[in-house]
């Protein structure tokens, strides 16, 4: 298989059972999900090398269900990126428009699914890992209740804020690759019975008559004209088949990425700290004590954006900090859930624009953090309030880009979102 | 400490923080077994407990019940729900980066344990208890930790379940604090969740100032300890290693102090090879573990685990009700509380035979016999049994108390024979009344001096004549039956 994209890592075939409800399919796995004897790298340096010993749960979960894994796809360095660019193993291209970029975290994934690679891909959605490069690339893309599927071999680069999630060219392949990966798993204390027996496929009808659809205003505005032409054109459509739309207000958004990036920055912070030189990454041929050789093996194997998210969320931990960044996020939080919860009375989905802006060209965005982390704005409130939200293709640009609408559905929701994004998809 | 205080009487105000590993089959947070004594390095490992990436722990909830009993035991207060956190820092025996302990939910807070030091009470509060995972172990190769040529990581013992014990600085001597961590161990191991015999099963850092005695009459100000230079004792193995180790401080704090020199405020590290402390690194920053709450650990609520866990009658209630119920004396009972398997082997005998005779002889003769071999009674596990069959035989006469002692229980810790084995082999069985009988009157017949002595009122004869049945009888007759038989032969 060519990989004309850079969609992958590793390619590699993992076989699985012979019989299953993903017999014959093929699945592309994000490389921040371990494989055993497959290396798993998080597009890092430092894990060039490294071969899990074991399976994570929802891999097990593919191979008994019988899919095939087909290898391993390109990422942002840990996850740490909106765009593909920061991997140690090169850029992956937009498959709709090589000179654009395919979105990130999961960049891989939405690639290999849009390039018909593989039939499907997970990923891992943080703060949109799942649901940016599925709008990008122009496929479904869900980022599931937190505790719905098992982290358990998931590489931690913020672990209260993320999921797996399913990628899919349909809202029902997602919801099929969801029904086989969902539900709880004793290697994950937070996981929960919700998706046990699910049956999501079943749900991808697009039956959204009498279906209230809120749309945050705050999560709209800031869209670019043209994406935001796009999103009212996909309303209008919710509007025929018999859904009413109304406008909602969540006011603490305006704090949500400054909170997501305050939060998944500590936290990766401590994630990381593993990666020391001792058991991963360059190891000896270092002057100086084992603090010193720490640093060195650092300094060497971990790319700029990683290294600067680890110094943000260690200053934000400090003594003397902690109250102003860390404490101060966490308050953040809760007030975006309460937002949320409170939305969720009055409303059965709410609706976004996934992405605020149109897939950018390489290179555009790396140079500027700030304004990568800005492009989050819409998909990390759905993290900080661990809710289940799916991206859907809702049409094109004037270039023909890809634009994605957001579904944000309450706590388990995930059937409401699944039967109301295949209306679109 | 300032130097004016060289005229004054000085006193040792101590406080300690004990590590005890908790006796359950697994670690902490994953299902390897906590059992690798003897095992080849690193082969008690899985995913979790060598920090993979993407692994996740899962809480062994023995581990919280275990703490919850000590909780009790302690008369701590048990939090509504127990959290974890992550404490952060880098270490080579630490394959996270981050150690999971408790922060600020600890699984016991604001609890005491009383001791007894020379008849003196003292009720040392224990300030909190927390659950956390030890790290892995570290083997310098070629030097000491700073000039070995490498460094080798055995993480078996990573993710082994502790329980961290911080107590008041509530210590005025170090007796006191020996006399607290033997009442620990020996609570710890009434509730069973402790094995002292295990390496690392208990490691002690001990804080102590020396302050003027004038100011501790009563309560001691927390002011008066602010201003006294704080050493930290780390390294500390045993409740003996605590005594001695702080003894040492005491008088080179003292002296230090008396020829009007400044005691550092420093961590210092007991070498119980040398039997003494040596500075470790004076005035070092304190260090920012970045602490904040584990996602990966839902909170789990144990409100009603208090209620619901029970918990054994403990050493002093114990100690109490056997002086009580058995009449025993203090020190006997203390003897035969100083173990839950002592006292639960005591008292199953206790139940069948006169209590008196049970006493005796797991009190004196079985742990004076174990002590002298340097053997436990958990060195006896499994032979129970033949320990309760001699007694029996002593309780039923059919052995001498003498025999039983000298060649039986002997014969059972060296040989590790059974009693029943040993008195077939050495012919101990008494002999039957009628035989002693025979060798009554046949020492009569044969010494009619010592009886007309003795008609003459001579008791020095009797004693002759006990002599000689003994010698009859090989010994296996009762002298006490004997004395007996030949009063009534005599007297008649
Ligand atoms: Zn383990």
């Amino acid at each position: 298989m060519a990989d004309a994209h850079n969609a992958f890592v590793t390619e590699e075939t993992i076989e699985g059972a012979d019989s299953g409800p993903l017999a014959g399919a093929t699945v592309a796995v994000k490389d921040n999900i371990s494989t055993e004897g497959v290396r798993t790298t998080c597009g890092s340096e430092m894990l060039a090398e490294y071969v899990p010993p074991y399976d994570a749960t929802v891999v097990s979960r593919l191979t008994d269900a019988g899919a095939t894994i087909v290898g391993k796809t390109n990422m942002d360095e840990f996850g740490m990126g909106t765009t593909t660019e920061t991997s140690a193993f090169g850029a992956t291209t937009n498959p709709v428009d090589e000179e654009r970029v395919p979105g990130g975290s999961s960049g891989g994934s939405a690639a290999a699914v849009a390039a018909g690679d593989a039939d499907y891909a997970l990923g891992s959605d943080t703060g949109g890992s799942v649901r940016c490069p599925a709008a990008f690339c122009g496929v479904v893309g869900i980022k599931p209740t937190y505790g719905l599927v098992s982290r358990y071999g998931l590489v931690a680069y913020a672990n209260s804020l993320e999921q797996i999630g399913p990628l899919a060219p349909t809202v029902e392949g997602a919801a099929e690759l969801l029904d086989v990966i969902a539900g709880p798993d004793e290697h994950d204390a937070t996981t929960r019975d919700a998706g046990a027996g699910s049956d999501y496929a079943a749900a991808a009808n697009g039956d959204v008559d009498g279906l209230t659809v809120g749309v945050p205003t705050e999560l709209v505005e800031g869209a670019d004209d043209e994406v935001r032409a796009v999103f009212e054109d996909a309303l209008d459509a919710y509007r025929d088949a018999g859904a009413e739309i109304e406008e909602v207000s969540l006011p603490s958004v305006e704090y949500g990425v400054a909170a997501y990036y305050v939060i998944a920055m500590s936290e990766a912070s401590s994630n990381l700290a593993r990666f020391d030189g001792v058991r991963y990454g360059e190891s000896g041929g270092f002057e100086g004590n084992w603090n010193e050789s720490f640093a060195e093996t650092r300094a060497e194997n971990l790319g700029d954006e990683v290294k600067r998210r680890i110094l943000l969320g260690t200053y934000a931990l400090s003594a003397g900090y902690h109250d102003k960044y860390y404490k101060q996020a966490q308050e953040a939080r809760a007030w975006v859930r309460q937002d949320f919860e409170g939305a969720f009375e009055d409303v059965d989905v709410l609706a976004t624009p996934t992405m605020p802006v149109l897939p950018p060209k390489l290179g555009e965005s790396v140079d500027d953090p700030l304004q990568m982390y800005l492009m989050d704005a819409n998909t990390v409130p759905v993290n900080l309030a661990n809710l289940p939200a799916i991206s859907v293709p809702a049409g094109e640009s004037s270039e023909g880009l890809p634009v994605g609408l957001q579904l944000v559905g309450p706590t388990f929701g995930e059937e409401t979102i699944i039967d109301a994004a295949a209306l679109l998809g | 400490m300032s130097t004016q205080a060289a005229t004054e009487d000085l006193a040792a105000v101590i406080g300690l923080e004990v590590h005890v590993q908790l006796e359950t089959d697994t670690k902490i947070f994953c299902g390897c077994s906590t059992d690798a004594a003897d095992a080849e390095p690193n082969t008690h490992t899985c995913p979790t407990c060598l920090g993979l990436p993407g692994a996740l722990p899962v809480l062994n909830e023995g581990a919280v019940e275990a703490a919850v009993r000590l909780g009790k035991a302690l008369h701590a207060d048990i939090p509504e729900r127990t959290t974890f956190h992550r404490k952060n820092y880098f270490y080579p025996d630490l394959p996270k980066g981050f150690q999971l302990t408790q922060y600020d939910a600890p699984i016991c807070q604001d609890g005491e344990l009383e001791v007894r030091v020379e008849d003196r009470r003292r009720d040392i509060g224990i300030t909190r208890a927390h659950l956390e995972e030890d790290p892995g172990s570290l083997q310098h190769v070629g030097g000491s930790i700073d000039t070995a040529d490498y460094t080798k990581v055995d993480y078996n013992r990573a993710g082994t379940p502790l329980v961290e014990i911080v107590t008041e600085p509530d210590f005025r001597s170090p007796d006191e604090t020996r006399a607290f961590l033997a009442k620990l161990e020996e609570v710890l191991e009434y509730l069973g969740i402790y094995d002292a015999e295990r390496d690392g099963s208990l490691r002690v850092d001990a804080n102590i100032s020396m302050v003027s005695a004038d100011d501790l009459a009563g309560e001691v100000d927390d002011a008066v300890l602010a201003e006294a230079n704080r050493t930290e004792v780390k390294n500390i193995s045993s409740h003996k290693g605590a005594q001695q180790a702080l003894a040492y401080e005491v008088t080179r704090q003292r002296n230090a102090i008396q020829r009007g020199r400044e005691v550092e405020q420093e961590t210092r590290h007991w070498d119980e090879s040398r039997g003494i402390t040596v500075s470790m690194r004076s005035k070092e920053a304190e260090k920012d573990y970045r602490y904040f709450e584990e996602a990966d650990l839902p909170p789990l609520e144990v409100s009603d685990w208090k209620e619901r866990l029970e918990i054994p009658e403990l050493p002093d209630a114990r100690r109490e009700r056997f002086r009580e119920e058995y009449d025993l004396s203090e020190e006997a009972a203390s003897k035969l509380t100083s173990t839950k398997e002592v006292a639960d082997f005591f008292e199953e005998i206790a139940r069948e035979y006169d209590p008196d005779l049970a006493a005796t002889w797991v009190a004196d003769n079985l742990l004076g016999e174990l002590n002298y071999r340097d053997m436990a009674v958990t060195d006896l596990e499994g032979r129970f049994d033949e320990f309760t069959r001699l007694v029996e035989l002593v309780a039923e006469d059919e052995i001498t108390e003498k025999n039983a002692r000298e060649v039986v229980l002997r014969g059972m810790l060296d040989e590790g024979e059974t009693p029943d084995d040993i008195v077939e082999a050495e012919d101990l069985g008494k002999t039957s009344g009628d035989e002693v009988q025979a060798a009554v009157e046949a020492a009569i017949a044969e010494n009619p001096d010592a009886v007309a002595d003795y008609e003459d009122g001579d008791e020095g004869a009797i004693n002759f004549l006990v002599g000689q049945v003994m010698q009859k009888t090989g010994g296996s007759a009762d002298p006490g039956q004997v004395n007996g038989l030949l009063r009534e032969e005599l007297d008649e």
